[in-house]
């Protein structure tokens, strides 16, 4: 497996009423030891997976969103989240947690690891891929 | 947490190279990913009808990936009535039939009770209580990955 | 490098249509199956979506999925919408450099 590939994982829906947002994420881990070039985009529903303060306790099922903050640690940088569908849900990047990665080319800097992009430019990222997961 | 399924994750098919057919037209190496269980969502049904028109035509399927409820296309336990198709068996006879590599995530297999030999003992879950159906087998995500690595093409159907 | 988007949700009851139809560029394809036929129907109010995109974006919907749902006569599905059968779909992922499901 010398080829390496550009995967992307679309996330469209909204966390906890269906397994998919957790189970995409699973992939994501095991993708990571795999070298491939990975982004995450976050379109539709899919833009709440990320929203700040998750607190899953009365539910009695794992708030997997700190492990969106673990990224970083496995050379997930590229988080995209769609601009259009913040605003068609009220939402702005304020509302979302901050996710963040050292980057060791540049002194091991804190960078923000979600890039608000508009649907366009998201388009042209998509076309940019080898493999789109979506769940 | 995920360990087990890297080193599960390991077995690697060798590439093939792309080639072409007597009538010019260029065979495709296909992934599947299938994430829906049979009998209730299309996708497995879509999924294998698909598998079928691609393999008349000459495609390669380099594997089937089945993960969320998808995993419980791969129990041998089913009994759908007699007028109905019987999604499971459509799937092992395809796989005999082509050498499909049909995989079952084990970590959702496992949270559904799909074992095989090897998970029903290592879980003391009792002689005889494998349920994997024939031609499927169980392994980790890293299969997944590898599948989207290993072809031209993955296609994913679900809900 | 095109894309073949697939929808399988009728756009009455989800957004996966219209989303896929606002990520398409020029020389992609849609494909509608399951329950995505209901969108290729004419006269509907998201029929005009379809319209717009004309030209740019190809669109197609899996006949066996039209037939089983009743729809598969004549004069039901709007004009610019094609239908194929399985070996059309294959043939659809085969010659667009990506799949990208819309679930």
């Amino acid at each position: 497996m010398s080829n390496i590939k550009k995967f992307l994982y679309l996330n469209r829906k909204a966390p906890y009423g269906s397994i998919y947002a957790l189970e995409s994420l699973e992939v994501v881990l095991i993708g990571a030891a795999f070298d491939q070039q990975v982004s995450l985009a976050f379109i539709d529903d899919g833009v709440f997976q990320l929203a700040k303060g998750q607190d899953t306790k009365s539910l009695g099922v794992k708030n997997f969103s700190p492990t969106f903050r673990a990224l970083g640690d496995y050379g997930v940088t590229k988080l995209y989240v769609e601009q259009e569908s913040l605003s068609e849900r009220g939402l702005t990047a304020a509302d979302l947690m901050p996710i963040t990665y050292e980057d060791e080319n540049d002194g091991f800097a804190e960078k923000p690891s979600i890039n608000v992009v508009s649907r366009s430019e998201l388009a042209g990222i998509m076309r940019e891929q080898d493999v789109i997961l979506s769940f | 947490m995920l360990g087990h399924e890297l080193a599960r994750s390991s077995r690697v098919r060798p590439a093939l190279r792309k080639c072409r057919s007597s009538r010019g037209s260029t065979k495709v190496k296909l992934s599947i990913l299938v994430n829906e269980g049979p009998y209730t969502h299309q996708a497995s049904d879509s999924a294998y009808q698909f598998t079928k028109a691609a393999l008349e035509k000459g495609h390669e399927i380099f594997r089937v990936f089945f993960y969320h409820d998808g995993v419980n296309n791969g129990t041998r336990l089913t009994v759908p009535p007699q007028d109905d198709r019987n999604v499971q068996k459509n799937w092992s006879e395809l796989a005999e039939k082509h050498k499909l590599d049909l995989v079952v995530c084990i970590a959702a297999a496992q949270r559904r009770g799909i074992l095989d030999e090897g998970e029903a003992k290592r879980h003391n879950k009792g002689e005889g209580s494998a349920n994997i159906a024939p031609g499927f087998r169980i392994s980790g995500l890293g299969q997944l990955i590898e599948a989207g690595i290993e072809a031209d093409r993955l296609v994913v159907f679900g809900d | 490098m095109t894309t073949l988007h697939m929808v399988n949700k009728s756009p009455f009851e989800k957004n996966a249509m219209q989303s896929a139809l606002g990520h398409a560029l020029k020389g992609d394809a849609v494909l509608l199956f399951e329950d995505g036929v209901y969108g290729a129907l004419k006269g509907t109010t998201v029929a005009s979506e379809l319209g717009r995109i004309a030209g740019e974006v190809k669109v197609y919907v899996l006949g066996p999925d039209l037939t089983a749902r009743g729809l598969g006569g004549d004069g039901r599905i709007a004009d610019s919408v094609t239908v194929v059968d399985y070996n059309g779909f294959v043939d659809l992922v085969t010659t667009h450099q990506r799949t990208q499901a819309w679930l």
